[in-house]
């Protein structure tokens, strides 16, 4: 079963001057919504794959170096418009995946991303946003190797937030919105948006749903059996059917 | 066929257009100095200006980092923040909004670039339809001179440097804004802008857009627009 579309190519109209055939690398994104625990694992994924001899690329949202530092800035204040939002976002993924994710494609890494443009595309229909323009917009995303949605009920979110950071975040809660009359009632609306935006997402994008109600070992154990089916795959496969 | 939503709101939207050196941000000033005079509430727009992006741009523009895309994408984010903020309520409020550049500044620019013009195009879906666009037809030796005449210098990615045209940073500017410039004559028509002759002299032309603005929005202007005073019916009568 390979549910997403052949490796490396665009979802819509390709980036100027990129070369497909020259990417070598996987391409490998983990997604789901806040506090589901995708950092924990991407950080144990890349030890792990470090030690078998992979080199390895970690991106993660807004730490692009066009773009980073002023979404941060723009979170610091209280003016930034969903819109706009999204489409900083958009701007920093773009920045990253042509001057990081790209290249180190074309050098061979495996390449880790802490959420695609599937987050981009899930917190604007979060916000009533035109789902067709922000994924139109995307299109100059390359469709990975493999998208594993790590999958969790708010119940488990509120949890992981409570108990293991003690606060909510005003954007995690989606405050700039106010979906609910305090942090807590605001999380919980929001984050249910983004999940159900998500797993609408699942079947036409080929997500891999992986249960993250489980322990963070379990979680990790699963995802390397998948990584590593993925990687045997594409040795199976003949090089001449490329 | 319009792509941008029409203008539900109770202001009135007024954008120009043209390769640098047409002479439109004179012409909009120019009007907006006498919408302002009739009483009309007037807000004012410019291109690439949002506070909440600029560091960005700044960043990308110095150290020279963007990609097509990313140059596209971070223009588009700087209309946005705009329109969302402050666009959008002054339209609400009733204000007549005139705007120094547009989405179609990003439509005939990052085509250029290299972009595709079916993706930029649904990239800014989110714009308002403006209620007059103004295009000002100016010939590229006659821009070019008013250009190169004036300034100082010319900036890297004002003359189109990251398109690899020449190493001469005059002639990448002349390539650049001559291949904008077709862009533009060939949206001119399908986007329905009201266009100018902008050879003409500067009295001219400002005749010109303040008799297409009150034949256009005579009415809105009269009853439909905040007015910063009352009463003084001027919009029909001022003389251009």
């Amino acid at each position: 079963m390979v549910p997403t579309k052949r490796p490396l190519e665009f979802y819509g109209d390709p980036l100027p001057g990129v070369e497909t055939a020259e990417l070598q690398g996987k391409l490998i994104v983990i997604e789901g919504p806040d506090a589901v625990g995708r950092t924990t694992q991407i950080s144990a994924l890349r030890t792990w794959l470090e030690a078998q001899g992979h080199a390895v690329l970690d991106s993660g949202m807004a730490r692009s170096a066009l773009a980073g530092k002023g979404i941060q800035q723009a979170k610091e204040g209280n003016t930034l418009g969903p819109i706009t939002m999204t489409l900083y976002y958009a701007t920093d993924f773009a920045d990253r995946l042509e001057n990081e994710i790209i290249p180190a494609l074309r050098a061979g890494f495996v390449v880790l991303i802490d959420r695609y443009i599937f987050s981009i595309m899930a917190r604007a229909a979060a916000r009533n946003e035109d789902r067709r323009w922000i994924e139109q917009v995307s299109g100059f995303a390359l469709v990975p190797h493999a998208v594993y949605y790590l999958r969790a009920d708010v119940k488990d979110l509120v949890s992981r937030v409570v108990v293991g950071r003690g606060s909510f975040d005003f954007w995690e809660s989606g405050m700039d919105m106010r979906f609910g009359r305090d942090m807590y009632e605001s999380f919980v609306r929001y984050q249910s948006r983004l999940i159900r935006s998500l797993d609408r997402m699942e079947k036409r994008y080929g997500f891999e749903v992986i249960d993250a109600s489980k322990p963070p070992d379990q979680i990790f154990k699963e995802l390397q059996r998948r990584i590593v089916r993925l990687f045997a795959a594409k040795r199976r496969r003949p090089k001449a059917a490329a | 066929m319009s792509i941008l939503a029409p203008n539900r709101y109770k202001g009135k939207l007024i954008i120009v257009e043209g390769i640098d050196g047409s002479g439109k941000s004179t012409q909009l000033s120019l009007l907006s100095h006498w919408l302002r005079a009739q009483g009309i509430a007037v807000a004012f727009s410019e291109w690439n200006s949002s506070p909440l992006v600029r560091e960005t741009t700044r960043r990308g523009k110095k150290k020279q980092m963007f990609t097509p895309t990313t140059f596209s994408l971070i223009h588009a984010t700087d209309f946005a923040d705009r329109l969302e903020r402050y666009i959008i309520p002054m339209l609400k409020a009733g204000a007549l909004v005139c705007a120094d550049r547009y989405a179609y500044t990003a439509f005939a620019r990052d085509t250029v670039r290299g972009v595709s013009r079916r993706w930029v195009r649904n990239l800014y879906r989110f714009a308002v339809r403006p209620n007059l666009a103004f295009y000002f037809r100016v010939p590229l030796d006659v821009a070019l001179g008013r250009i190169l005449g004036g300034r100082a210098e010319i900036k890297y990615y004002e003359a189109g440097m990251d398109l690899g045209l020449s190493r001469n940073i005059e002639e990448s500017f002349r390539l650049f804004q001559g291949r904008i410039l077709e862009e533009y004559e060939s949206m001119a028509a399908e986007m329905g802008f009201h266009v100018i002759d902008a050879t003409g002299s500067i009295e001219q032309q400002q005749r010109e857009m303040r008799e297409i603005v009150l034949r256009e929005l005579g009415d809105s202007l009269r009853s439909g627009v905040l007015r910063t005073r009352e009463g003084d019916d001027g919009a029909d009568k001022a003389s251009a």
